[in-house]
């Protein structure tokens, strides 16, 4: 079944165009991250699909038109924006309190077990907190409420290493299933791409990439090159290049494993080194077209 | 698993957690004074002794000036309390970004909204109800024990004060508050979602300028009269001002019959509801700033 579906989705903030006739599908049961630059329109994307922004375009989100009827679809959708939402006064108490009292599939004994894990005191107040207990908190609420769609935007913005790890082994330990679906959006790249299923690259309101986990790692390789087979490389015409240590590494887009092997170490590459690929070639064509 | 929900509730009770001066500020405020009560209590009886030689208008005046005074600054506080309250409302969840938490639960822009308004028209009132009372029965009981065993003294004291009766005017005037001051706790209400930054100056900047501008232009201060009377009408309309040298009994002073048939309460009334709906549309835009 269809979790999200976007066409031709539009919104312009003055003169800056957010959203350029984005299509985007999302189906039950994956973990789709959406990775671009700042200014690409991700979280303007995630805002209209949480019915906190008006768009132009069709939308619909579990079947609902998100910007009438949020109330209706918080129901089913939960969302981090990043940790410094939770309000600064609210005790720990009181946050269970609240969405107990206001969500109806808000299971509070789940959280209170998850909390018990945590060293967060059920007194204190979010300011009282470090920035990773918050999201500890938050990720509390929102695992114990019974959603079938999490979007979850720059989750773990400021939090250090041993925190951000935590909260994507939680997430995919206690909480993720397949009848859940996750919508993901970070800087950190590297540290969401074993947890994915699906891919997609936005840049300037439009996706520029769309595929899954396996396509990805079908279509892409990255090859280590021996000094040796360097003009080799260049001829197999590789959408990037780059040296390190005085070794070529070679981005490949659809090439042939058995020609690559040859030439050295092939390996699946990063997001990040796709990500700036894809990207560069992107603006380079942008700006070709606008001379 | 869905468990059964009151939103509106919840809504309340989260404005309290964050807003403690709503019961705060009017307890504190009875506190000083029935504190300073407390301290001119010394000089009571030979202050009680001396009414003895007034006639019982002048008495009752000044038995019942602490009580009036104590209600008095209970409400006034009370209402500065509801338009900071209003006017940071719609705004502090922008600024601290927490309107992103609020708004990623089921909780409608409406319920918010309204919730956030029950605060100043109907948590507050029922505030100064409770503690104007308690302060009341406090003063009185504390002067019987002062004046025990001065028998005329002790006398006049009870002919005078009603604490009934004053709870029972307290409590119209409070609604009548209510009614005739919403259409100025929708304005602030509005701002405080649509500001961008200083609600307070765009409450009361662009009527101050209407003000001024009138004054300048036309030599005139309807503006400005008009002001006054959505501030004090709720007086005016609702209870007999002053009847010459007589105090009027407090159930005596209440007119609701002309206060209801004051076409201003019912056009403020709509003005209120206009502005609660566009703050309701206004919020729904909003985003964190």
């Amino acid at each position: 079944m269809t979790v999200i579906e976007a066409r031709g989705l539009r919104k312009a903030f003055g003169a800056t165009i957010a959203l350029d006739g984005l299509d985007l599908r999302v189906e039950e049961g994956r973990i789709l991250g959406l990775i671009g630059p700042n200014g690409a329109g991700k979280t303007t994307a995630l805002n209209a699909i949480l019915g906190l922004t008006p768009y132009q375009g069709e939308l619909k989100v579990l079947g609902r038109d998100p910007w009438t009827e949020r109330d209706q679809l918080m129901r089913e959708v939960c969302f981090i924006a990043d940790v410094a939402v939770l309000p600064r006064w609210l005790r720990v108490t009181q946050a269970l309190d609240y969405v107990a009292g206001v969500h109806p599939r808000f299971d509070r004994a789940k959280a209170e077990a998850f909390l018990a894990r945590t060293d967060i005191k059920r007194t204190s107040r979010v300011r009282e907190l470090s920035k990773g207990m918050v999201a500890q908190l938050h990720l509390a609420l929102v695992m114990a409420i019974d959603a079938r769609l999490l979007v979850l935007d720059e989750p773990t913005l400021g939090l250090d290493i041993l925190y951000r790890k935590q909260f994507y082994d939680s997430l995919l330990s206690d909480y993720f299933d397949h009848g859940r679906t996750i919508v993901v959006t970070t800087h950190q790249v590297e540290e969401i791409q074993h947890v994915l299923t699906d891919l997609m690259f936005i840049q300037r309101g439009r996706i520029v990439l769309d595929c899954t986990m396996e396509a990805f790692e079908a279509r892409y390789q990255e090859v280590l090159v021996a000094p040796e087979h360097l003009a080799a490389a260049q001829a197999l015409r590789p959408i990037h290049e780059r040296q390190l240590f005085g070794r070529g590494i070679f981005l490949f887009e659809n090439a042939d494993r058995a020609q690559l092997a040859a030439l050295g170490d092939v390996r699946t590459p990063s997001i990040a080194d796709v990500f700036v690929a894809v990207m560069g070639n992107q603006t380079g064509a942008g700006q070709g077209a606008a001379r | 698993m869905t468990t059964p929900t009151r939103p509106f509730y919840w809504s309340v009770r989260r404005e309290l957690w964050e807003n403690k001066s709503v019961y705060v500020a009017p307890l504190a405020a009875a506190a000083v004074l029935l504190f300073g009560y407390a301290i001119s209590t010394i000089t009571l009886p030979r202050r009680v002794q001396a009414l003895q030689a007034l006639d019982p208008g002048r008495q009752s005046a000044t038995i019942t000036m602490p009580y009036n005074v104590i209600a008095g600054l209970v409400f006034v506080t009370a209402f500065i309390v509801a338009v900071f309250y209003c006017l940071d409302a719609l705004h502090g969840e922008r600024r601290d970004r927490s309107i992103l938490f609020w708004k990623s639960l089921p909780v409608s822009d409406r319920t918010a909204v309204l919730a956030k308004a029950s605060i100043p028209l109907v948590v507050l009132p029922l505030v100064v109800f409770a503690v104007v009372v308690a302060a009341h029965v406090f003063i009185l009981a504390l002067s019987t024990l002062v004046l025990a065993g001065n028998g005329p003294g002790l006398a006049t004291l009870w002919t005078h004060v009603r604490v009934s009766q004053t709870a029972v005017a307290l409590l119209y005037a409070l609604a009548a508050t209510s009614l005739w001051h919403a259409p100025l706790y929708g304005w602030l209400l509005l701002v405080s979602a649509w500001a961008r930054r200083s609600a307070i100056l765009w409450a009361v900047l662009p009527p101050l300028a209407i003000a001024v501008f009138e004054r300048i232009a036309f030599q005139s201060s309807y503006f400005g009269r008009w002001l006054a009377w959505r501030l004090a009408g709720w007086f005016t309309q609702g209870f007999v001002t002053r009847v010459k040298g007589t105090a009027v009994e407090p159930l005596a002073a209440m007119t609701p019959g002309k206060l209801l048939t004051t076409p201003g309460l019912w056009a403020g009334l709509l003005f209120a509801a206009l502005f609660l709906f566009a703050a309701v549309r206004v919020r729904r835009r909003r985003e964190p700033i």
